[in-house]
């Protein structure tokens, strides 16, 4: 291997790492206001990439379809628990929280299908869509477990994703999509061949955590979620809910996968079942953070992608073997590092 | 209804099992060889993460291991499957124990994350390593044979498969009812309880780790004789998640909800396929994975006891066997009375900046009952803890029957003769009073693993439960020894920690605050439970906030206010000392 390869190697990486450092903020960022660990995220950013490639075909994204299974879902539970609360004059408001709002952005894509769009409508269009389903998916599945174990949580959160890998499958069929590249420009810097797309996905993924830096310093509704991270029962005393610092923190979330899903389409073959992989890698990242912190995961995202980048030159066949069996010596110092600090586990 | 006819309807079980094939068409009882498959990689799932309380959804892998191992030993290097056997055995019991070693001191949900992150890789090794025949796997493996008869027909290897089964189930459950099984059972909900009755935590979880592989072993290598073939599929995480509704369907912390839950699953598996394709063709493969989950979350929202032990309320309890007459577990001597037996030097210890306990010093006296009191925040709790070993001293010395333990672990110090119990009480709930009192006498008794699944421990186990009687009997709940630890009220549930600890024949007692939801009579005969075992020897070192109930039981008082030792004498002198009136009572202006 000579230093040219190396650097293209090295760029390679860092680029899929820093599609790994969104999807593992996400996580993180889900993880302390709601405390599950959200196993199928990863597959909320396939879902937006393959959504944007079947807006871009000019057909009509089976996220359509899942959106308006799992908003009549949601509304039926939501409804169900006012009911039994007699809580009917909050009615209204559920149906438009949970039905209207999810579906404005999928009927806008019904009628829009067969019409070409420009390339940041076919984006905005592709987010939009997918915005809602992890917050559709917490109402049902996890706000009504909201104060069980982590464990459970997680149980709950992996078999979520065998059910949306299966959803998955009936929306979108079995066919792999690459979308059309973002930019073709490409730059000679010393020598070396850098794509537009690769220094797009590093610009978009410094500029989405910079953002989501500014927000949870200096807007109330950032250090009101970083609140309910730190207690939820202190959150609830000065007011704050954590039922809605979760949908908040879940909507910004799939922000972060959904645009990460718009990254790597053009570089990487998406299959409805994608979404595990890319979010398990971006989890190694979270967990050397910890699962606490934002920029130790985003380092140890960037991490996973050297790695996987570097073993894919030299071992490509195990590539996966070695990325995920690098979470057992992380897991190790981590508990090392950890000793003695671990909270009494509550009797179940 | 007695042990007999219990004994007498698991027969009746086992004969069910034997004639099944006379009765039963071939397609039956291939449906009952996978769920006796399932069943033993189940049952390891129950031990580990029902009881044990360790959630692993990669059990999976460890089947894929040694089925792995097998098919490659008799397709590639033509050895007979019985070696492929314990070569399955040996490897996934190595793999076990080096994995376990790294990842089992992490904390609940980073311990299941691991699981999931060595599943994926097993099953990324199994379909890219050329020598295991990649994504297409291993095929024409060789059928088990006994004695030159193959076992090649479904009815047939399913005798071996059953036998396995209900030979796990019985050493299982042999386990589960000895020393070292209470110690997994009690391994759920924290360390500090177990630490301090003696027990290493992270030996008796590597242990159950290695266990419950094993069983996926045996599941493995049956699974590879039986369909002759394997592929990566079966061994994906996917499938240890399947593993994982099947014990919660039959009851993650029963036994027998293994093969239950392995039951239900496999036939309802087997009619979904049936009717799916009805309902929308060409798409069943997703329907079924989509069933599942759905099913699965929702037994996780509202029903996660599981089928068993709902069965069991309506079905009659099996009598507890009575505890045997039997001798005396060894007494330590108890040293001379007067000697000092703890001694205390400047102990210290800060959390930031904070100094909760700030160079204290004092000594107990063997067979004297030394009260520990001071206002809330007073550092009380903090002491015993790091005379316990709980937390570390930054600064200081404590000595114990001459030893310096400063540095020891909690279980050494337990072990070396100190038993205590907690301020905020620290019980298994659903064992029985019986047995949370035979933990106790864990440190005192040497039974391990394997004499508690072949039940060689009959002995010790029999004095061990007279030893635990008599602790009940004097603590007044020997009648109530086969209820559930979790259904008594708050005042019972500290007289069973005292029993607890006593059993554990400590040198020191160390209670904090005992008499705490005690009612008048009660506290009057906790009084003198503790004056009698002060004649007889034991030393106790006493946190109370109740004044008339210590001052009336001490010989001497330590008062410590703001992290300091305020003083220390009899009750009289402490009593009329102005710093302990102005620290209870506020400035006497």
């Amino acid at each position: 291997m000579n230093g040219e390869i190396a650097a293209i190697l090295a760029m390679d990486g860092i680029a899929s790492g820093a599609i790994y450092v969104l999807i593992g903020l996400g996580l993180v960022l889900i993880f302390a206001v709601t405390r599950v660990i959200f196993v199928p995220f990863g597959d909320i950013a396939a879902f937006t990439a393959l959504s944007l490639a079947s807006l871009e075909t000019g057909g009509r994204p089976g996220t359509v379809g899942l959106v308006a299974v799992l908003a009549v879902l949601a509304t039926a539970v939501e409804a169900i628990a006012l009911a039994r609360n007699r809580a009917f004059h909050r009615l209204p408001r559920a149906l438009l929280f949970y039905l209207v709002l999810p579906l404005i952005p999928a009927a806008a894509v019904w009628f829009a299908a067969g019409t070409t769009l420009s390339m940041p409508l076919r984006i905005v269009l592709s987010l939009a869509l997918v915005l809602p389903i992890a917050p559709l998916l917490d109402r049902i599945v996890f706000r009504p477990i909201a104060d069980a174990s982590v464990l459970l949580l997680l149980t709950v959160a992996v078999a979520l994703h065998f059910a949306l890998s299966g959803l998955g499958l009936m929306f979108f069929g079995p066919e792999g999509v690459r979308t059309k590249p973002l930019t073709d420009a490409v730059f000679d810097v010393a020598g070396l061949i850098v794509n537009g797309q690769m220094l797009l996905i590093l610009a978009a993924s410094i500029v989405f955590c910079g953002l989501l830096f500014l927000y949870f310093e200096f807007t109330i509704q950032g250090k009101a979620l970083r609140a309910t991270a730190v207690n939820r029962v202190g959150a609830r005393l000065v007011g704050i809910r954590p039922t809605s610092t979760g949908t908040i923190a879940y909507l910004l979330a799939s922000l972060l996968a959904g645009i990460s899903g718009v990254l790597i389409a053009p570089v990487t073959t998406i299959f409805y079942d994608s979404g595990f992989l890319l979010g398990l890698k971006a989890f190694v990242g979270a967990i050397i953070g910890a699962m606490v912190s934002y920029p130790v995961t985003a380092l140890g995202a960037v991490m996973v992608g050297l790695l996987e980048s570097f073993t894919s030159f030299w071992l490509s066949a195990y590539k996966e073997v070695l990325v995920f069996s690098l979470l057992i010596p992380v897991l190790l110092w981590r508990s090392l590092s950890f000793a003695g600090t671990e909270e009494e586990e509550a009797e179940e | 209804m007695t042990r007999l006819q219990f004994h007498l309807v698991a027969a009746a079980g086992v004969l069910l099992l034997v004639v099944a094939p006379a009765l039963l068409s071939p397609f039956s009882i291939t449906l009952l060889n996978f769920i006796g498959i399932y069943a033993l990689a189940v049952l390891g799932l129950v031990l580990l993460s029902g009881i044990g309380g360790m959630l692993s959804f990669g059990q999976a892998a460890f089947v894929g291991i040694a089925a792995y191992a097998t098919a490659w030993l008799t397709v590639k290097a033509g050895y007979s499957p019985w070696f492929g056997l314990v070569v399955g055995v040996v490897l996934t019991g190595l793999v076990a124990a080096i994995l376990g070693a790294v990842t089992l001191r992490l904390g609940g949900h980073f311990l299941s994350l691991s699981t999931i992150a060595w599943g994926l890789a097993t099953y990324f090794l199994f379909g890219n390593v050329p020598m295991l025949g990649q994504y297409n796997g291993i095929s024409e493996i060789p059928p088990i044979a006994i004695g030159g008869y193959p076992l090649s027909s479904s009815n047939s290897i399913y005798y071996l498969i059953w036998a396995f089964l209900i030979v796990s189930l019985v050493l299982s459950a042999n386990l589960l009812d000895s020393r070292e099984g209470r110690a997994v059972r009690a391994l759920r909900g924290g360390q500090v309880m177990t630490e301090s009755l003696g027990i290493n935590p992270f030996r008796v979880k590597l242990i159950t780790f290695v266990i419950a592989a094993l069983l996926s072993a045996l599941s493995g290598w049956l699974y590879a004789h039986m369909s002759r073939f394997v592929s990566p599929a079966p061994f994906d995480v996917s499938v240890g998640i399947l593993y994982l509704l099947m014990a919660m369907v039959g009851g993650m912390a029963t036994l027998s909800g293994a093969i239950v839950g392995a039951a239900v699953v496999t036939l309802l598996k087997n009619s979904i396929q049936d009717w799916l394709p009805v309902i929308s063709p060409g798409a069943s493969g997703q329907l079924e994975v989509i069933v599942f989950s759905v099913l699965f979350i929702l037994l996780l929202q509202r029903a996660r006891a599981g089928i068993v032990p709902f069965a069991l309320r309506w079905l009659p309890r099996v009598q507890p066997a009575a505890p045997l007459a039997a001798g005396a577990l060894e007494h330590r001597q108890q040293p001379e009375r007067g000697q000092p037996i703890l001694s205390v030097a400047g102990a210290t210890r800060r959390f930031g900046g904070l100094v909760a306990v700030d160079n204290v010093s004092f000594e107990v006296k063997a067979g004297e009952i030394l009260g520990l009191i001071g206002p809330n925040g007073a550092g009380k709790t903090t002491m015993f803890n790091l005379i316990t070993g709980a937390l570390p001293l930054n600064q200081g010395k404590i000595a114990f029957l001459g030893q310096d333990i400063s540095r020891r672990a909690q279980r050494q110090i337990a072990r070396a003769g100190i038993a205590r119990t907690f301020q905020h009480v620290k019980l298994r709930k659903t064992m029985t009073l019986l047995d949370t009192v035979l933990l106790g006498t864990y440190g005192r008794t040497h039974s391990g693993f394997f004499a508690g699944v072949l039940r060689l421990d009959r002995a010790e186990e029999a004095r061990a439960e007279a030893e635990a009687m008599r602790q009940l009997q004097r603590v007044g709940l020997a009648d109530r020894a086969f209820e559930l630890a979790g259904n008594l009220p708050l005042g019972n549930q500290r007289l069973l920690e005292i029993a607890r600890a006593l059993a554990a024949d400590p040198a020191l007692l160390m209670l904090d605050e005992p008499a705490a939801g005690l009612r008048s009579a009660e506290k009057a005969d906790l009084a003198h439970l503790l004056e009698a075992l002060r004649a007889e020897g034991l030393s106790i070192l006493l946190v109370e906030h109740d004044m008339d109930f210590v001052m009336g039981l001490v010989d001497r008082t330590v008062v410590m206010d703001f992290g300091a030792k305020l003083c220390e004498g009899t009750p009289a002198v402490v009593r009329s000392d102005p710093r302990v009136q102005e620290a209870y009572l506020g400035g006497v202006a």
